[in-house]
Formats: structure tokens, sequence, C-alpha cells
């Protein structure tokens, strides 16, 4: 280190006394120290120029090859997604399932289906007690959850109770007192 | 001539004048000790299986690779146990790293069915379960653990990341905030920018083309936050269509997963109060 030191300051010195012979000792013999004192320019052209084609569709070729990380498959299931997506489902469930009965309600006199409210209370009465708290029950747990998750939804929109401990703690307590409310609906 | 030069920072510190550790720096080596602390105990041999693919063979498929390692030899982290796969196992494993410790984002991935930088995770002490290794989810995977982020940069772009302002300040000094107004930005300025929480949204995996993902929402209510910026305007109106901002559905998987604790989901929930009010 001290060595290339000295030799720094001395070709510096040499340059700044006889700089034409500096020219010259440098054209024989470039050494690294007279190249990082910059008296051999080193040119490094920076790219200014924008590539002229364009760089997305260079994106999608290779994408034809690329194959998509694995998603759904592989994300440890948490309360989050799982969640979400159940609060997803169950809302499709029921608004379906109430599309479904009232279309086929609306059509039941051409088709010759009995769904008038009567008809279905006695159909359900004759059922065992069993079935009766089965299909009670799953009923209502889509409901009672889609319900509460819900409030969940409305209340992290103004920004509240959004941190990562509020958000498990919340999404269990939904889980436990819809199963609860369920359950409760059931026995009804 | 080497003393002559730093004469005056002698001087001024009045240190020896000979440091001969300096002298005698070589490269740095690992030392033996280090690398094998205990080796009376009896190896702790975990699995980890990586996700491979090669670019050079297109029509092979995925597949997962298992390697096996000494937690013993092996550092605390990911990232000490992959590049220690890439040392000494198999040199063909890619994957993108730099800082070592959380600042880059280079190493983002899914570690054990989560998104994280290798470098901030430890391994899992108990050997007996294994680790899976794979890219950000839902990404164009390049090779490996590297995927191709292009997307996520465009839209980071797109956002205008920086201040925007038409007016100067009336003394012509820098723009200045109150320490409230500067206390806005904590939460949000800490951002790497890794892409952990965007591929860690179903809805950025689904709609990831024209949805902007909770990491770039956060940057951009960085931005709406900013009491300096003036296009604060602007800035809503861009975001003001189906797709920028609503396909967030309040999953929340963003700040679960955020490897430096901040909270994308708040930065949207944030805006979407801006946007209401716009």
């Amino acid at each position: 280190m001290i060595s290339q030191k000295v030799a720094q300051q001395s070709l510096r010195r040499l340059a700044v006394q006889q700089p034409y012979a500096m020219r010259w000792s440098l054209m024989n013999s470039a050494s690294p120290a007279a190249v990082a004192m910059g008296r051999f320019m080193q040119t490094r052209q920076a790219a200014t120029n924008s590539k002229t084609s364009d760089p997305t569709k260079i994106l999608a070729q290779q994408r034809l090859n690329r194959p998509v990380s694995p998603h759904l498959s592989i994300y440890r299931p948490q309360i989050t997604w799982i969640g979400s997506s159940l609060h997803r489902i169950t809302g499709f469930a029921l608004s379906g399932a109430l599309y479904l009965y009232a279309t086929a309600y609306l059509a039941s006199p051409f088709l010759g289906l009995h769904l008038e409210s009567a008809s279905v209370a006695a159909a359900f009465a004759a059922l065992p007690i069993a079935a009766k708290v089965l299909v009670k029950g799953f009923m209502a747990l889509p409901f009672t959850y889609h319900c509460m998750n819900g409030v969940r939804h409305l209340v992290w929109d103004l920004g509240r109770g959004i941190t990562n401990q509020q958000v498990i703690k919340s999404g269990w307590t939904v889980v436990g007192l819809s199963v609860l409310s369920a359950l409760t609906l059931a026995f009804l | 001539m080497a003393a002559l030069r730093s004469t005056s920072r002698f001087v001024a510190s009045a240190k020896p004048l000979f440091r001969p550790s300096i002298f005698a720096r070589s490269y740095a080596t690992v030392d033996p000790a280090a690398q094998d602390p205990s080796p009376s105990e009896t190896p702790r041999n975990k699995t980890f299986h990586i996700y491979r693919w090669n670019p050079d063979q297109p029509t092979e498929k995925p597949k997962m690779q298992s390697y096996s390692l000494d937690l013993n030899k092996t550092g605390p982290m990911m990232l000490d146990a992959l590049i220690r796969i890439k040392n000494e196992i198999d040199p063909t494993l890619t994957f993108r790293r730099s800082c070592r410790e959380g600042i880059c984002g280079s190493c983002a991935m899914n570690i054990d069915g989560v998104n994280t930088l290798a470098c901030l995770c430890r391994i899992p002490t108990e050997t007996s379960k294994e680790s899976r290794i794979y890219p950000l989810p839902h990404t164009y995977v390049v090779k490996d653990l590297v995927p191709d982020l292009t997307q996520f940069y465009k839209q980071y772009k797109s956002i205008k990341p920086y201040l925007q302002r038409d007016t100067k300040t009336e003394d012509g000094l820098e723009f200045r905030q109150s320490p409230e107004d500067r206390k806005k930005l904590d939460g949000l300025y800490e951002c790497i920018l890794c892409a952990c929480c965007s591929t860690s949204c179903p809805s950025y995996w689904w709609n990831s083309e024209e949805y902007l993902g909770p990491a770039i929402l956060l940057q951009s209510y960085r931005w709406l936050a900013d009491s300096r910026d003036e296009k604060t305007a602007e800035r809503k109106h861009a975001l003001d269509n189906s797709m920028s901002v609503y396909r967030c559905h309040t999953i929340l998987n963003c700040s679960r997963t955020c490897p430096k604790g901040l909270n994308p989901a708040r930065a949207i929930a944030e805006i979407k109060k801006l946007m209401a009010a716009h």
C-alpha cells in the first residue's frame, strides 16, 4: 500500500513539473496509478438514449416460455385470506340460493311446484329432528359468518382495526361467534 | 509521501502513526472454528425443498429439488442456507440477494408458505420439519427463485413516485414541513419495494395487469400524504377508476406478510377514505 501511494504521488509530481515527459512515459507504459489519475481519459459512455424497441414486447415474448410460480396451492392458510375467501363463497352461496329460490317461486305455478310458504313449512315440519337441525345449521352458518365478517369489513373501511394483531383477533372472534350463533339458530 | 498526505488526520486524531493491522489485511476467509462451532454435537440435518426451473430447458416442467444441510454448520438465516447450498452443493441454484440485512429487498421469496426476505427469515430449528422455498407467488419465473418484476416496477413508475410541485417556497429555501406532517410519512417511507406484499395478495394474483397492488398503493399513499406535494388532486384522479385501487378487497395478506412490519392495508384504507372525500 505504501509503495503504491509513493508511486502515485511521484507520478503526480512528475506530471506537474514535466508534463511532456509524463505523457511520454505514460504512452510507453500506462501504470494503473496513471490510469487512476485520469491522465488516460477513461471514456465510459452513459446510456442516455432510450431503447428504440418497446421493452414490453420483449417481456411478452419472454413470458411465452416462463412458468407462473405456484400461488394458491402453496400459500400458508391464514385467517386473512381463508376468511376472505369464505366471505366471498358464503356471499355467493347466500345470494345464489336467494335468487334460485325466488326464481323458482315465480316459476312454480307454471311448473306445477308447490313453493308457497305454507307448503314449504309443512314439508320441513315433516322432517326428523336431526335433519331439521342439520338443514337449519347448514343454512345459518354461511349467513351468520357473512354478516359478522361484513361488519369487520365495514370497520376496516373506516381505517380502524387493521393492524395484524387486531385482524387476527377479530377474525377468530368472528369464526367463534358465527359458529355459536349458527348453532343457536339451528336449535331454535 | 503517504505520511504527508494524511498528516492532518494524524495530528487531529493523535492516533499512532504506524498501524500494522491495515497493512496486514488480507482477503476475508472463513474461520474454520466459526464454521464448525461444535463439532462434537450430532449433526442436525434439515431438508430444504427448493423450486427449480431452468430457462435453458423450457420444455421441462418446474420441479422441487431437495437439499440436506447440517444446521450446525449453517448460519441462522434462510439466506445462509441458500448461499451454502449454492457454494457447496449445487452452484446452478439461482436466487437474488444483495445486502443480507433486509434493506435491499432482493431475496424476497416464498418460504414455508409465506412471502418474506430470506435474509430476515430464521431457519426453523426443528429438523423434522422440512422447509419449502418457492419464488414469489404468481410471478413469471426467470430462473429458479428469480421472479420477473418488470410489471411491478412499471406500476411503480406509473404512480410518479417523486415530489411534484409548481411553486417555490417564499424564502427560496428547501420545502419544509412540520414535525406532525413528517410523522404522517412514518410507516410509509420505510418500504423497500421487495414485492412480498403485492405477490401475497390473491387480488393481485388475478389482476396484476391493472390493479396496482399493496406495495405500489402504499407508495401512492406516501405521496398523497406528503404535505409538500402539490399534485394530490392529480394523483387521486389517476387512481379514480375501478381497477387501480378498488381491486383491494381487504384480504389483508399484505400487512400479514410484510417483512418490514409495515401496513399496506392501512395505507390502502386511507387512500379509499381520501377517494371517498374526493
